[in-house]
């Protein structure tokens, strides 16, 4: 009986082997899709009983967990909710976390990879285990004069803020802006009666328009235009441009007039003046000179047609794909289907102030463990070269003109060199305009802060311009980097 | 072999010793572990607790020492490992539903535990009881027929109406003065011996005697009986008492029971055919298979997943929160998945304890195993081999079943781990089956007599049949 007996072992042997494959399975390869499973309690039981680490602005924190009595052992607080919002994210039981919150859970819940040896000292020491801290590159003054702005405005828009020469994001508003503190209550009810309010309002408030909304950038798009010509190497600031007051759109009857619906200017019509003056005429006329795949091209230098990981993802900003003549007649001046987000129109102010080297935007500046040891911080990355350094000192030349002489005088500071542009974006089909702005300063030596402004359908005022209503607010987010 | 002429320098009874005090301090380590990680302080009463199991172990160490002195060392440290194990992991699961009853403000649920630690003692006492009333195993083999009787009185008693009950569904226990029990597991240990009885005697026909049937040699008819009749008994079981899982098991032991004993390959086949047939029959005519098939293979399906298969889908995500290492004895959510203390305590160690744990769980299981096989090889006379491969093989058996069906490599059965899950009846029987393992290993592993100088001088030895 003893070769059977042999066999059966074998047999044994095998059969444990496939409950030990098994296990295998089941704890190693299958481990995080149960463990996230939307069906298990566990984690959200888990997440809630430790510590979530706070978000940080300006080394204070603007999210941070406290202790409760009720059988979720912590609570998620929100200071100045509204203001900080767009980047925080919420952090709900419920629905789940967006923003910051969101991107970098792992490491605010204290589950990251980087805490790992953090998380082995706590379990040798016996301390209970806390997520690790996030700070932000955020200015909160400059975060603040921007949502003042816009709320003085009753507007809906958004501002970007961002250093040209590391492409820290300074500022990050939109509005109407919602409080994260509606959502991360323990009172279940309470939550979703505020989420659906918040996501059925018309204003739109849980949307972070700053970086997941286009819109057409109007004559904001005409730095990329006297950019692309620039760079073509057949124009300089000086060459003459189509002083004509109107521009006849070839292969159709529509007609392209200026804003004032006269000539650019009585006086020397250069491309500087065109770009002081914003003339549409001058720069329908460049556009279809140089034709769309140039535009495109340096629109995409600029970081157009690709989407940004802040790290929330971006929205891409678009540069239409195959436009006909009077089309592209009107991309040239931001309109027809060009599309950009606010951060993309202050990357663009951006690159051009760092002399023509554009840096990829970030909004986490570091990542700290909960001893507040540096466990990562974020270093500064090109994106690419938009534009040569010489095309660079040439346009911001122009663009402090436009501040100086021109649309944009809104915008200036005393004592500063400030360059702009400023821009009316027609909407179409009634609607009003929006109002942007977008500028960088200082511009005659190291700039500190290029921003955007966009004021949207500018916020239905009786009179509507980039200088009128988007200018004083980038004005007031400038002063506020600079004086800090 | 020459038997060695003087005694061995490290007798098996010390190296279990030494492997008793590891077992028994492991023991003591996890029920502090969960005292530590519940309450933040060793858990009062721990040396009391401590020294109880070390009593009661070390008396069936002595039992050991006087009764089987030559038995493997390796079973009964292993087997107390994983009863103290249990009783931890059991012990963890009462305070988790007491926190949970107090949060809720419902009663508190009597404690399992100590339940179990009684249980354990009735275990050790009999194991000792049965070493020494059964001081050859072969003395068993004159009870063959009587183990048949037993066992399927036992196997019926639940089924009678005035002691019988059903629980969940399944009408597998008795009520007797408060008590309720089990049969089905001492009916097991009974027709194990019948069994292994039987084929001593039949094996030679069984193995032998045959016709050619589609060019296969099969059993005659009439040799075919014993098998046929446990085929149907065991579907009597399932059908009348709702017990899958006991029926499952008693089939494959008695296939692979048959197989050792006639070394006949046809005797897997015919088993492997019946057991198929059986199984399709089952499930389409029993609405509880086809729902536990069911479970088994659309477990995440939204129609199933709240709902009939939240006890399996729960497990598994215990399982697989727990990952590697495991959140920590005392520091998971193993309340979460229904029944933790008997049918799923796997799920509960593999979320606790995470993969190591229940890697090293399989592999002291399949250390018994093994061991139990060995003894089945190296023991001389062919009704200890059957015994020791029955034993053994059914416990392999279990093992594989109910890790399978709480991993959802098989469907569920309702079967419950040996010496771990909680459950009175099945502990007591199974340190029964321990200790008739170590019986038979005590005799196979005893140094034969050494030889005498001459014939004349030879010892005469009367063997008692």
């Amino acid at each position: 009986m003893n070769a059977p007996l042999r066999r059966l072992s074998v047999a044994v042997m095998l059969m444990f082997g496939l409950l030990l494959l098994n296990a295998n399975y089941l704890q190693v390869v299958r481990a995080d899709a149960l463990h996230h499973d939307s069906h298990n309690p566990r984690l959200i039981a888990e997440e809630y009983s430790r510590e979530r680490g706070p978000i940080l602005v300006a080394g204070r924190p603007v999210a941070r967990s406290v202790e409760t009595n009720d059988r979720l052992k912590y609570l998620r607080r929100y200071t100045d909710g509204k203001l900080y919002a767009p980047a925080t994210g919420f952090y709900s039981i419920v629905y789940g976390a967006s923003g910051i919150e969101q991107e970098e859970n792992s490491v605010l819940a204290g589950t990251d990879d980087s805490l790992f040896v953090r998380r082995v000292i706590d379990l040798l020491t016996g301390t209970p285990p806390k997520g690790g801290s996030v700070a932000l590159t955020i200015n909160p003054a400059a975060q603040k004069a921007a949502y003042d702005g816009l709320l003085a405005l009753h507007a809906r828009g958004a501002v970007v803020a961002v250093d040209p020469t590391t492409g820290a994001i300074l500022a990050m508003v939109s509005t109407p802006s919602y409080d994260p503190n509606d959502l991360s209550s323990h009172d279940t009810a309470a939550v979703r009666k505020n989420y659906d309010r918040l996501s059925s309002a018309r204003s739109r408030p849980m949307l972070n328009r700053s970086i997941r909304q286009t819109y057409p950038p109007g004559s904001t798009f005409k730095l990329v235009t006297s950019a692309a010509a620039l760079e073509s190497g057949k124009y300089t600031p000086d060459s003459p441009i189509d002083n004509s007051s109107h521009l006849n759109l070839p292969q159709s009857t529509a007609v392209l007039p200026n804003e004032n619906g006269g000539p650019c200017t009585s006086g020397q019509p250069t491309l500087t003046v065109a770009l002081e003056n914003s003339c549409n005429v001058a720069f329908g006329r460049l556009g279809l000179e140089l034709g769309d795949d140039a535009l495109r091209a340096q629109a995409q230098k600029f970081g157009f047609d690709q989407a940004f990981e802040v790290p929330m993802r971006t929205v891409a900003s678009r540069f239409p794909e195959n436009p006909d003549l009077p089309q592209t007649a009107l991309s040239a001046i931001g309109q027809y289907d060009v599309r950009a987000t606010p951060l993309q129109m202050a990357l663009v102010a951006a690159a051009i102030a760092n002399r023509g080297v554009l840096m990829k935007p970030y909004l986490v500046d570091e990542i700290r463990d909960p001893k507040l040891s540096i466990l990562e911080k974020t270093k500064p990355e090109p994106f690419g070269t938009a534009v040569s350094p010489q095309t660079a000192a040439s346009l911001t030349e122009m663009m402090i003109k436009v501040v100086e002489d021109g649309t944009g005088t809104n915008g200036q500071i005393p004592g500063v060199k400030v360059a702009g542009k400023t821009g009316t974006a027609q909407q179409g089909g009634g609607r009003t305009p929006h109002a942007w702005f977008v500028s960088f300063a200082p511009a005659d030596t190291d700039p500190k802060v290029a921003v955007a402004v966009i004021v949207e359908d500018g916020a239905k005022q009786a009179e509507i311009s980039g200088n009128g209503l988007a200018a004083p607010i980038a004005r007031d987010v400038m002063k506020a980097v600079l004086g800090s | 072999m020459t038997p060695r002429a003087a005694s061995r320098s490290r007798s098996p009874r010390t190296i279990e010793l030494v492997l008793l005090v590891f077992s028994i301090g492991i023991s003591m380590a996890a029920y502090a572990s969960v005292g530590l990680a519940h309450d933040g302080a060793l858990p009062a009463g721990m040396l009391g607790y401590g020294g109880g199991l070390a009593l009661l172990f070390g008396a069936a160490h002595v039992a050991l020492r006087r009764l089987a002195p030559d038995a493997d060392p390796i079973m009964l440290p292993v087997v107390t490992v994983i009863n103290g194990l249990g009783l931890a992991v059991i012990h963890r699961l009462d305070l988790a539903y007491a926190d949970r009853a107090r949060q809720l403000g419902h009663d508190v649920p009597s404690a399992a535990a100590p339940a179990q630690l009684t249980w354990t003692a009735v275990g050790v006492i009999l194991f000792i009881v049965v070493l020494l009333l059964v001081r050859d195993h072969r003395v068993l083999q004159r009870f063959t027929y009587t183990a048949m009787l037993a066992g399927l009185v036992l196997l019926v008693l639940p089924l009678l109406p005035v002691i019988g009950s059903t629980i969940n569904g399944a009408r597998i226990w008795i009520r007797v003065a408060g008590f309720s029990f089990q049969p089905g597991e001492l009916a097991k240990l009974a027709l194990l011996i019948f069994f292994a009885g039987y084929l001593v005697v039949k094996r030679d026909v069984l193995a032998l005697a045959s016709r050619r049937i589609l060019g296969i040699d099969l059993p005659r008819g009439r040799d075919l009986g014993p098998v046929v009749v446990t085929w149907l008994a065991s579907l009597a079981v399932l059908v009348f008492e709702r017990d899958l899982g006991t029926s499952l098991l008693f089939f494959g032991v008695f296939v692979a029971m048959l197989y050792v004993a006639t070394e006949r390959l046809s005797w897997l086949l015919i088993g492997m055919t019946l057991f198929l047939f059986g199984s399709f029959l089952a499930w389409s005519s029993f609405s509880h298979v086809h729902q536990r098939v069911d479970i088994w293979l659309h477990a995440f399906a939204p129609r199933n997943i709240d709902s009939d298969s939240y006890q399996l889908v729960q497990g598994l995500f215990g399982m697989g929160s727990g990952g590697l290492l495991g959140k920590g004895l005392g520091q998971g959510r193993p309340d979460i998945v229904p029944y933790a203390q008997t049918d799923f305590i796997v799920a509960a160690i593999g979320e606790e304890l995470g993969l190591t744990g229940i890697m090293a769980l399989l592999i002291l299981y399949a250390i018994v195993v093994q061991r139990g096989l060995r003894t089945a090889i190296s023991v001389r006379d062919s009704f200890g081999k059957l015994l020791a491969t029955g034993l053994a093989f059914s416990l392999a058996l279990q093992v594989f079943v109910v890790v399978g069906g709480v991993t959802r490599l098989i469907p569920l059965t309702g079967l419950t781990m040996p010496f771990l899950s909680y459950g009175g009846s099945s502990l007591v029987a199974n340190w029964m089956l321990i200790a008739l393992l170590l019986r038979i290993s005590d005799a196979a592993r005893r140094p034969a007599p050494p030889p005498a100088a001459s014939m004349a001088d030879a010892k005469t030895q009367v063997v008692k049949l």
